[in-house]
């Protein structure tokens, strides 16, 4: 399983020279099988790249919504697969409890937001609503579960073989502990991330920004990495950037982070266009 | 065993309330009870964790007004889970004290996305002591 980073940007797509390292984008992650099956984990603007590289020969692709936040569909209207006719493409994300998930999609790929309406797309689209629970989609085990973030929200587990990713981009684990994070599974999405070879979490606040944020649904890098050590993650890549981090800050603050907290595993902030060969 | 996060959120919640709150799972085993609530126990929830539905109702015998013991079938909780709809009555009960105490309980069911039934919290009120 190959894991490629195209968005690694939290809240607001931040181009420019300083943040050029990091990348601006937003979520967007590829994950690719051995027998080349795509998945892609969110759709911020990250995914324009990414439609890019993906042949004309292709016959499917699946493309899992964390939630419907901004960052997360921003680039939907922009991935090339899209405008494919016939190519067989499915949408995968949570709905809310009064809207489907195609309705809640279809605010945003509509007038007077974006030209295209959803149903106009040449694709042969489907949409699927994820609730908690396990599902197969090519080679590909996949495993979801709500997680603590504003409004519908789901992780995912990505199982090929023997390897296995965890995507929680905006999780606030935290949220009201008022010490160490729960074990026993009280903790939102531990199970999700238990013993897997990559951990992708949201880490967008300092512990200084989080006070005035608590309930905005995001993690300090100190929570991020405790939660990947009380799911026994082997490697944690720090995800969700802040916008007002740039490249210099958020180099800084990741290797004061390593050198503070000795996390018991490799913790690195993503970057776009990074590559993980599981 | 992952906890959904409705549930999670919930005994967060509770364990910044001031009144007593039980959460339960949809059989009825206590998932958790907040400090207030472990006066009316008599047992901290670190010590006890978890307790079956068996264990737990027979910690403390409630009674109506007239001291006629409750049903299981009659409290509020057990007819939110069965019914899957709010409940509140009044009872009493004998507190570690040994003081007779009056309750008012509001229990209600917990519906999770998409449906999910997740089980239910009941929240006390202490009434006039007598």
């Amino acid at each position: 399983m190959r894991v490629k980073l195209w968005g690694t940007r939290g809240s607001l797509p931040t181009p420019g020279p300083d943040t050029s390292r990091f990348g601006g984008n937003t979520s967007c992650v590829e994950v690719r099988a051995d027998d080349n099956s795509v998945l892609v984990l969110d759709a911020g603007t990250g995914i324009r790249n990414l439609g890019r590289t993906i042949p004309g020969t292709t016959s499917r692709v699946d493309v899992l919504i964390s939630h419907l936040h901004m960052d997360h569909i921003q680039g939907m209207g922009f991935f090339a697969p899209f405008y494919v006719p016939g190519l067989e493409v499915h949408i995968w994300g949570p709905a809310s409890p009064l809207e489907t998930l195609r309705a809640r999609l279809g605010r945003y790929m509509s007038p007077p937001l974006f030209p295209v309406r959803l149903r106009d797309l040449p694709c042969n689209l489907t949409v699927h609503e994820v609730p908690s629970g396990s599902m197969r989609i090519g080679p590909f085990e996949v495993e979801t579960t709500l997680v603590c973030h504003p409004g519908p929200t789901v992780g995912y587990r990505i199982t090929e073989g023997n390897r296995s990713l965890a995507y929680l981009p905006d999780h606030e684990p935290a949220l009201g502990v008022r010490g160490p994070l729960l074990g026993n599974g009280w903790t939102s999405g531990q199970t999700l991330a238990t013993d897997v070879d990559l951990l992708i979490h949201d880490a967008q606040y300092t512990d200084a920004q989080y006070d005035d944020r608590v309930g905005w649904g995001h993690t300090t890098f100190s929570r991020a990495v405790e939660f990947a050590e009380l799911a026994r993650a082997r490697r944690l890549v720090l995800f969700h950037h802040d916008p007002d981090h740039d490249d210099a800050t958020l180099a800084s603050l990741v290797s004061t982070l390593v050198k503070n907290e000795r996390p018991a595993m490799p913790v690195t902030a993503g970057f776009e266009g990074e590559v993980f060969d599981l | 065993m992952q906890r959904e996060v409705e549930i999670i959120l919930m005994r967060q919640l509770a364990s910044y309330l001031a009144m007593p709150i039980f959460i339960v799972d949809p059989e009825g085993n206590l998932l958790f009870y907040n400090e207030p609530a472990e006066a009316l126990l008599g047992c901290r929830f670190e010590e006890t964790g978890e307790l079956p539905a068996a264990h737990w109702a027979n910690l403390f015998t409630p009674t109506d007004s007239e001291g006629a013991p409750l049903a299981p079938d009659d409290l509020p909780l057990v007819v939110a889970l069965r019914t899957r709809h709010p409940a509140h009555r009044d009872f009493w009960i004998v507190g570690l004290d040994g003081k007779r105490r009056h309750l008012k309980l509001t229990a209600f069911p917990l519906v999770g996305q998409a449906g999910r039934f997740l089980g239910a919290v009941s929240f006390f009120w202490e009434g006039d002591t007598r």
